[in-house]
């Protein structure tokens, strides 16, 4: 797959919690390897779009989606889709970090594998290896791999939540606000391993963080009120905006 | 404020004030007395109960707790068959009750829709209700005489190469107890785990979801693995309400001082026993020796009901650890 081609397709996509619609036709395309940031103000439906990007939308009493998206050329939303493939195949990553409390370090990351169906221990124990070293955590865990994952530090536990999501080689990850909950060190970190998982996978990240979407976005899109106001290259969207609203947000005029 | 006191008549107000802290000392000394008075009371009732018991714990020291001869006539006391009742009678009200007790909150807080689950868990909680003497009226009339003639039999054809389920039916004995036990036990376990399931963090859930689990996968993941501790908490509850429950064990275990491992077999609890022979003890020793089962009942559900508290208390420490 060469670096134009796109991987993820939104077509006019809607959402709702109950009667409130929270997303408001929504197209745009995902090129493969791109690092996709999504800003706006709270509530402007940021955090909605990725959940209805892997189908956890969903999941919340009331939810509602309408509209495609298409995912290497398939519709997740098509007749007879499971979400529980679909999902499978998105990484995500939340706003807290959420270890699963009564898993050790090694069971969290190999869950994932698991629940896909991999039996062979020697196969597990390497998808683990690989996705520990590309969380940029495995020197930190490598010799307490069957203590809790719940007694890491915070931005351990979000590293540990990133090798879980990458374990299964998902071609897109999904991440909601990663590191608002974070100190700057770990923060830190995360951007910087956001920067070398671009080589190998899609990241689309939702953060508060303008100047985080800066340092890390090839592309930016600014959400407003359940709109997607403009999307572009971060350059572009943070120096030049189109849009007066996107303009007001980025120059910090806004409310 | 002073302006305002200084404008409004002053003898009354400081009267009014006066009446107000003397309220106070009161209600203080009020409620500090019946704090006090429990604590009294309770260690009143051990005094009383450990004098009372003493005569026999002295006859027969250590042996009274590992010897399974209970002789009215004789004067001769050993309560390792009620022992034995008791624990026998909780473990089997335990394995029928923990499964269903976990699989109901499941349903009810993760499977069923809000319409369902309010008045599923409403009646779940009225089983506590329903006063001992109903459930033992029941296990008599209803309960045994189904066990003797359904359950029992298929049973012995099922799994009678088990000692387990040996002998003839009989209907009331060690398995109708543990029945009637389990159905007693069930709204207090089950409670306990929905509070401890509805304690998991979304966020936990939706990790699992996350990475493609389904329905059943995630509650395994994220919901049963987390609460092991939470779990274990709410049985230990309810072992301590299976080993003290009197009534409806007494009308349902069939009464007989005896240890046989078949559950069909009638047996005695400490409980059952005292409820059996309290009132017609004729001589001291058995008063006393009674008294003793009375007290080895008080010790274990103290130690259970501690042990209980220890081990939730704990899982709530490592939940806020986490959060």
């Amino acid at each position: 797959m060469s670096a134009s081609n796109s991987i993820l397709h939104v077509n006019q996509l809607d959402a709702w919690f109950g009667n409130f619609h929270a997303l408001k036709n929504i197209s745009v395309d995902v090129k493969d390897h791109d690092v996709m940031a999504l800003i706006g103000p709270s509530g402007c439906g940021k955090s909605t779009f990725i959940r209805c990007l892997n189908r956890l939308h969903e999941e919340i009493e009331g939810a509602k989606v309408s509209g495609d998206v298409f995912l290497e050329g398939q519709n997740i939303y098509g007749p007879g889709k499971d979400p529980v493939v679909i999902r499978r195949r998105i990484g995500m990553v939340f706003q807290k970090p959420n270890p699963f409390p009564g898993l050790s370090i090694y069971d969290n990351v190999a869950i994932g594998l698991k629940l896909g169906g991999m039996r062979d221990r020697h196969q597990v124990e390497e998808h683990v290896h690989q996705a520990l070293c590309g969380a940029a955590l495995w020197d930190e865990v490598k010799d307490k791999l069957k203590r809790p994952g719940a007694s890491l530090s915070g931005g351990q536990q979000q590293r540990l939540c990133i090798a879980r999501a990458l374990a299964v080689q998902p071609p897109v990850l999904l991440m909601d606000e990663p590191t608002s909950a974070l100190d700057p060190i770990s923060t830190g970190r995360i951007e910087e391993l956001i920067q070398q998982l671009k080589a190998t996978i899609t990241v689309i990240i939702v953060t508060h963080n303008m100047q985080q979407a800066a340092r890390i976005a090839n592309r930016t899109a600014y959400f407003l009120l359940g709109e997607m106001v403009e999307v572009g290259q971060t350059q572009q969207i943070f120096e030049a905006p189109v849009d007066t609203r996107t303009r007001d947000y980025v120059t910090g005029q806004f409310g | 404020m002073s302006q305002v006191a200084s404008t409004t008549e002053a003898i009354p107000q400081r009267s009014r004030r006066r009446d107000l802290h003397l309220a106070d000392r009161i209600f203080y000394r009020v409620v500090k007395g019946t704090a006090w008075g429990m604590m009294v009371l309770l260690l009143s009732m051990i005094v009383v109960i450990m004098t009372m018991a003493w005569p026999a714990l002295k006859e027969f020291g250590l042996r009274f707790f590992v010897t399974n001869d209970w002789d009215t006539l004789g004067d001769s006391f050993g309560a390792l068959a009620l022992i034995y009742g008791t624990v026998m009678s909780s473990i089997v009200a335990l394995v029928i009750s923990v499964p269903v007790s976990v699989g109901v909150a499941l349903f009810l807080n993760e499977l069923a829709p809000r319409w369902l689950s309010k008045p599923v868990g409403f009646l779940v909680e009225m089983l506590a209700a329903i006063p001992s003497i109903v459930y033992g009226l029941w296990g008599l009339y209803v309960l045994a005489p189904f066990l003797r003639s359904e359950v029992q039999p298929f049973l012995s054809e099922a799994f009678g190469f088990l000692p387990l389920f040996e002998g003839p039916p009989l209907g009331v004995g060690m398995l109708c107890a543990g029945v009637v036990l389990a159905i007693m036990i069930t709204p207090t376990i089950a409670s306990v785990c929905r509070e401890v399931f509805a304690a998991i963090p979304v966020a936990v859930r939706e990790a699992a979801l996350g990475l493609g689990a389904t329905r059943w996968e995630m509650l395994r993941i994220s919901v049963l693995r987390t609460s092991v501790s939470g779990v274990v908490g709410a049985v230990i509850l309810g072992l301590g309400r299976a080993f003290g429950e009197t009534m409806a064990v007494t009308m349902v275990i069939g009464n007989i001082e005896q240890i046989k491992l078949s559950l069909y077999e009638p047996a005695q609890t400490m409980a059952s026993i005292l409820a059996n022979q309290y009132a017609e003890a004729d001589s001291d020793l058995h008063l006393s020796a009674l008294t003793a089962i009375g007290f080895c009942l008080f010790v274990v559900s103290l130690v259970v009901n501690g042990s209980a508290r220890f081990v939730v208390s704990k899982f709530e420490k490592r939940e806020r650890g986490e959060v």
